[in-house]
């Protein structure tokens, strides 16, 4: 802390670079998203309202709110269980898998619908055999939660792993000598360790869930009959066919959702770094 | 605890055992779980719970250890390896040549070129940006530094739909800039500027993020020392900070580009994919599959997917290395 004060001061052309790349950031964020709220705002308030409730924009409102919330919870569980089988059991093909975890960050999210669509589709084995027992995957509303889950994919595991690894054995050791069985082992000793990592990582995953585009837009289809229209792919047809205001007060929407996740998650990832 | 010293003798005398395979059975640890075990058997027992949860002795928890192993293996199977895996047999069923005919073909051909410049032009801004704006964030004190430091994440957090919405907004006809672009006549919105502009907003927070990192672990002591001999302040930058950072900008940097390579919905809203002249990569296979070029869209699709695992080992290198460096402190 202390050390920062005398930190190189860098002469004129550092303090200019600075002053310059300080601003760039400052012009390539914050101005787009002041002129979004101004223009969303721009016919007034109950404009604004009217454009927010139009049922449309609603239902793409709350089916994108369900499946993220739906993806959120799925991963809060399904990420600490493949965290908890990655860290502590050893299995044949174990390290392959681990690898392939992080995918989902550097495979672009167009193609991870492709593969879905591929897989799950009218055309394939998988998706004839699941609409013979009535059950539509792509262009339908489970696709959006299987694409979401691909995405979202790496967030609870990579929060919780390193936790679990660094959780002291002697802890679980005491806990066993103390007579707790498995559960309560878990409950006592994991749960309190794992919990704040493993939520953090859900709303990561639900603020990811919620803006995603690239890979609903091949699986969810554009058919508003279908009731696969999420906010982004509203706010994408309302640019498209021309009402841009309409388009704005869902973005608005979107917006001051993702700012507050993104709030919280900088609020729990400060205090769990200075725990 | 009176007995604590020689417990501490026996338990390091143990340590030097190499730790057994977690998944393989012990049978000293077959007493219940809720018993106390023998004092002295416990001590050599204990490194044994290093590595392997003690529960595994009791048989129906084996059970439910294979059961965890299989439902984390079927997840992960059917929402990451399987897709993967199905991309790739469908483009052998629709033949190798007719994939590799449809990725030749000059739209093609222009669409990654596009992609490929975008990506350059993002790993060359976000190197400088990056390094700079880190260094602003985490060795100096202005006033809103604060603000500075979220705004450099948010682009993380965003739709880039709605990102793409606000820069329609600001460059198109309406908008706040649109007189001053027909001034100097520049187009951004369905022009190449334009998909630079998205490309740059939704990749910025990586280099600066890994590079503040870094800079916050290694502390000021070494650039200090530098400074009292005499170094001026960019003799201390190239021999002292840039080495130190390398590791964590090039992982950004990497993170830039499989960013850049994959990003879809800013690049068609603000470039309008328009065939030839702002189409990339990923805006190709929208298209195709549109149209139901399906061969190609296929193609494309692994060509990027297959990039992106090129860049997943470079990452994990990286990550490797980063990590080396720091244990090394």
């Amino acid at each position: 802390m202390n050390a920062r004060r005398s930190a190189p001061r860098g002469g004129f052309g550092g303090i200019a670079l600075r002053v310059a790349v300080v601003i760039y950031i400052l012009l390539l964020v914050a101005l787009p998203l002041v002129r979004l709220f101004e223009f969303g705002l721009e016919e007034g308030l109950s404009e604004f309202w009217k454009n927010v409730t139009a049922p449309s924009a609603l239902s793409a409102l709350w089916l994108t709110v369900w499946t993220g919330l739906v993806v959120a919870i799925a991963g809060l569980f399904f990420g600490t269980l493949v965290a908890w089988v990655l860290v502590r059991y050893r299995f044949p093909g174990r390290a392959a898998i681990a690898a392939t975890l992080d995918l989902p960050l550097a495979v672009p999210t167009l193609v991870a619908g492709i593969m879905l669509a591929v897989l799950y589709g009218p055309e394939s084995a998988i998706g004839e055999a699941l609409s013979g027992i009535g059950v539509d995957v792509i262009f339908a509303q489970p696709g959006i939660v299987l694409a979401l889950l691909f995405v979202t994919l790496p967030f609870v595991v990579r929060a919780v792993e390193p936790v679990l690894l660094e959780i002291d054995p002697s802890e679980e050791e005491a806990a066993v000598v103390l007579g707790a069985g498995p559960f309560k082992v878990f409950r006592t000793v994991f749960f309190p360790a794992i919990a704040p990592a493993a939520i953090s990582g859900a709303i990561r995953a639900f603020g990811r869930a919620i803006g995603e585009f690239g890979a609903i837009v091949l699986v969810a289809g554009n058919n508003p009959a279908r009731g696969t229209l999420t906010a982004p792919v509203y706010i994408f047809g309302e640019i498209e066919s021309g009402a841009p205001h309409r388009a704005a007060a869902v973005a608005i929407v979107l917006l001051l959702v993702a700012l507050s996740l993104h709030a919280i998650g900088r609020w729990v990832e400060t205090r769990t770094r200075h725990a | 605890m009176p007995e604590a010293p020689d417990a501490a003798i026996e338990r390091d005398a143990v340590k030097v055992e190499p730790p057994p395979d977690p998944g393989d059975e012990r049978s000293d640890a077959d007493e219940p779980a809720s018993l106390v075990p023998p004092r002295a058997k416990r001590v050599v027992g204990a490194p044994a719970t290093f590595a392997r949860p003690p529960s595994s002795s009791i048989p129906w928890l084996r059970i439910g250890r294979g059961a965890l192993i299989a439902v984390a293996l079927v997840y992960l199977g059917s929402v990451l390896l399987a897709p993967m895996g199905a991309l790739v047999v469908e483009l052998f069923r629709e033949g190798i040549g007719e994939a590799a005919a449809s990725l030749v073909e000059p739209r093609a051909l222009r669409a990654l070129g596009m992609s490929i410049a975008l990506m350059v032009i993002a790993l060359v801004v976000n190197a400088v940006v990056g390094t700079v704006g880190a260094i602003a964030i985490v060795r100096h004190r202005f006033v809103g530094r604060r603000i500075v430091n979220a705004l450099a994440d948010l682009p993380l957090a965003l739709s880039p739909v709605m990102v793409a919405l606000a820069f329609l907004l600001l460059f198109g006809r309406e908008g706040w800039l649109g007189p001053v672009l027909e001034a100097v006549d520049l187009k951004v919105v369905f022009a190449f500027p334009g998909l630079v502009l998205a490309t740059l907003f939704v990749t910025l927070p990586f280099t600066i993020r890994e590079v503040a990192y870094v800079l916050e672990e290694i502390g000021t002591s070494e650039e200090e020392a530098a400074a009292t001999l005499g170094a001026s302040p960019w003799q201390t930058f190239w021999r002292i900070t840039l080495p130190n950072i390398r590791y964590g900008l090039g992982y950004g940097l990497l993170m830039t580009a499989a960013r850049s390579l994959g990003e879809f919905g800013a690049v068609l809203v603000l470039g309008g994919s328009i065939a030839g002249h702002t189409q990339t990569a990923t805006t190709y296979i929208h298209d195709a599959v549109e149209e139901r070029e399906l061969a190609g869209a296929h193609a494309m699709a692994v060509v990027l997917a297959c990039v992106a695992v090129c860049l997943l080992v470079a990452l994990e290198w990286s990550k490797r290395k980063k990590q080396g460096r720091k244990e090394k402190r």
